[in-house]
């Protein structure tokens, strides 16, 4: 994290990866000492790649996507992309957050286009931008809505103006902190469908969080499976090699995504099992450093 | 039902009223206090004739001498005689208006900062804290003495009086909104925060976009408080520092001791208690104009 990015780049010669996430430790301060959240996690990603991050709740999946997005900074290692460090946020990673955070006083239009003004203020003329917002905006589906507030549309729809703002910023790398995850389930699968549509248009380079096994199989091109905390690590990468485009349809009755899912399951209920005691009366006590590293 | 309450609100009022004798006469019932706002109405009128009569007298004999020698310079005085209740509520509301506009203008930029500002926060607190309890009448003589010393002019544009009533009302309505401010501020939704420093806006744009729109309910409800509290303290601080306006005229009322008098406080207290509720409800549909979460805005 302290060189240069000129060592890292004599140090990288070998590898050269668009994105590198370069052998992270994570330590947060806590009253009793420091809380390693993430030890030594190390991934490589290249451009056009769509990667899932899966684990249990409180792996520290989060804490991974917040360093590459520059929101925290890793305590040891970091990140290098196309070969710069990271050590900021950035609209060229751009972040579509779980609970939308859409702000509440602006209507669909006007969210994507304080992004819009922000990133290309420069570079698009106003009749440039307002082409480019509504081309975003229906690239999600949105346009029906595009002057509507987050409080006058569902909560699929405001996700959806998420991804739209995100997108419109032309990100190097898109981050997605479980993007569906407040969604009910026909409307996941339906944000699914549309995701992959436009990843085959745009082919962006993609790291998700998720919780849903389905979700990252068919979505992905890797999957990256954590280990429990504390000092939580990659436990398993899972290449996915289906076809592109995939229908979730056909999938349910492919024998090798059938295996691929197993062994995800396989590694969160089977390897990484995490111990809930459901039965017993009281809770169990959580060492009090843990809410710093606990998704939202 | 509200009309019942009312109702059974005046009948215990003139009853009870019968029943207290102070030295100054009865206590004054509801007829008696309704008496009193119609001939505090045509003592105004009274005055504003009297007024028109003295202007017109003074522009005929201003006529009468130029016309006898055409070098003459028209002199013009003002009326001198004194202000009417309808004259004082005006002063009154203007001069609480001043007062809450200029702790505005320090507060809602301060209480921003504080917000943003972890650091500045906890180093103002306990200052806040300290002062925020004071009591307008401890201030009073402060700001007065403060006033004579620095306030010299020949020429003054107010009167000292006005401005000792004014910076005491500012002193006092200020921390409702320091605090509220900063609180809204600083309690805003952390992933709207991310999404600003992601966009990488600059400071001036995340207050402008984020940080105002966000807070601006919280911004609010602290001005109201405000404007509560600014127009008790003004009753108060009007009555010691001889401010021509309500505060005055109760406490000239009360110096003066007429048969009449209870009754003439008792209109002033009514008229007081109506103007701080309408004050109060000018706010709210001003925040109902200004705020995007119309669930904040309740009565």
């Amino acid at each position: 994290m302290n060189l240069t990015t000129e060592q890292n780049s004599n140090l990288n010669n070998t590898q050269n990866a668009f994105l590198d996430i370069s052998h992270i430790d994570m330590v947060f301060p806590t009253p009793t000492g420091g809380f390693t959240a993430l030890k030594e996690v190390d991934l490589q990603i290249d451009k056009g790649e769509f990667i899932s991050l899966i684990g249990h709740s409180g792996c520290g999946k989060s804490t991974v996507l917040n360093i590459v997005a520059g929101l925290y900074q890793a305590t040891k290692g970091g990140i290098l992309l196309k070969n710069k460090e990271v050590n900021e946020p950035g609209p060229e990673r751009a972040v579509v957050f779980q609970n939308h955070s859409l702000l509440p006083w602006l209507t669909s239009y006007q969210n994507v286009e304080l992004a819009v003004k922000q990133v290309f203020n420069k570079t698009m003329n106003k009749g440039e931008m307002k082409e480019w917002i509504e081309y975003n905006l229906k690239l999600v589906h949105m346009d029906h809505a595009m002057h509507k507030r987050p409080d006058e549309i569902s909560g699929g729809m405001k996700q959806r103006v998420g991804i739209a703002r995100a997108l419109a910023m032309q990100p190097e790398v898109l981050l997605m902190d479980e993007p569906f995850g407040a969604l009910d389930a026909l409307t996941r699968a339906h944000m699914q469908d549309s995701l992959m549509e436009i990843q085959n248009e745009l082919n962006n380079t993609v790291i998700m969080i998720t919780h849903d096994v389905d979700e990252s199989v068919l979505l992905s091109d890797r999957i990256v499976m954590m280990t429990n905390g504390p000092e939580a690590t990659i436990g398993e990468i899972l290449d996915v090699k289906l076809e592109r485009p995939r229908s979730r349809l056909s999938l349910a009755k492919d024998l090798e995504y059938n295996r691929l899912r197993s062994e995800v399951l396989t590694f969160l209920y089977e390897k990484q099992r995490k111990v809930e005691n459901i039965n017993s009366k009281a809770p169990i006590p959580k060492e009090p450093s843990k809410q710093l590293v606990n998704e939202k | 039902m509200r009309k019942l309450f009312i109702t059974v609100f005046l009948f215990i009022w003139s009853i009870s009223a019968q029943s207290i004798h102070t030295s100054l006469g009865e206590f004054p019932g509801p007829n008696a206090v309704v008496k009193q706002f119609s001939s505090l109405y045509d003592e105004h009128v009274t005055e504003r004739e009297k007024a028109d009569a003295f202007y017109l007298r003074l522009e005929k004999r201003n006529a009468a001498k130029l016309e006898k020698d055409p070098n003459y310079v028209a002199k013009t005085r003002a009326y001198t005689g004194k202000e009417t209740f309808l004259d004082q509520i005006i002063t009154s509301l203007f001069t609480v208006t001043c007062g809450f506009l200029v702790a505005a203008i320090i507060a809602i930029p301060l209480g921003i900062w504080m917000g943003l500002s972890q650091r500045l926060n906890s180093a103002l607190n306990p200052i806040i804290q300290i002062f925020k309890p004071v009591s307008p009448l401890a201030w009073l003589p402060l700001v007065t003495m403060i006033v004579s010393a620095l306030y010299v002019s020949d020429d003054p544009m107010v009167s000292k009086s006005f401005l000792t009533s004014m910076i005491t009302v500012s002193l006092c309505s200020l921390w409702p909104m320091v605090i509220n401010t900063s609180i809204g501020v600083s309690s805003i939704d952390s992933d709207l925060i991310n999404v600003s420093k992601v966009l990488r806006l600059p400071a001036l744009t995340h207050i402008q976009k984020i940080v105002l729109p966000a807070s601006i309910p919280m911004i609010f409800t602290g001005m109201r408080l405000s404007f509560g509290v600014a127009w008790m303290v003004l009753i108060a601080a009007e009555m010691l520092a001889q401010n021509p306006g309500l505060g005055k005229f109760v406490w000239d009322e009360f110096q003066n001791g007429s048969s009449e008098s209870l009754a003439r406080i008792m209109a002033a207290v009514v008229v007081i208690g109506f103007i701080g509720f309408l004050l109060d409800r000018v706010m709210l549909q001003l925040q109902r104009r200004v705020s995007w979460d119309k669930s904040s805005v309740n009565v």
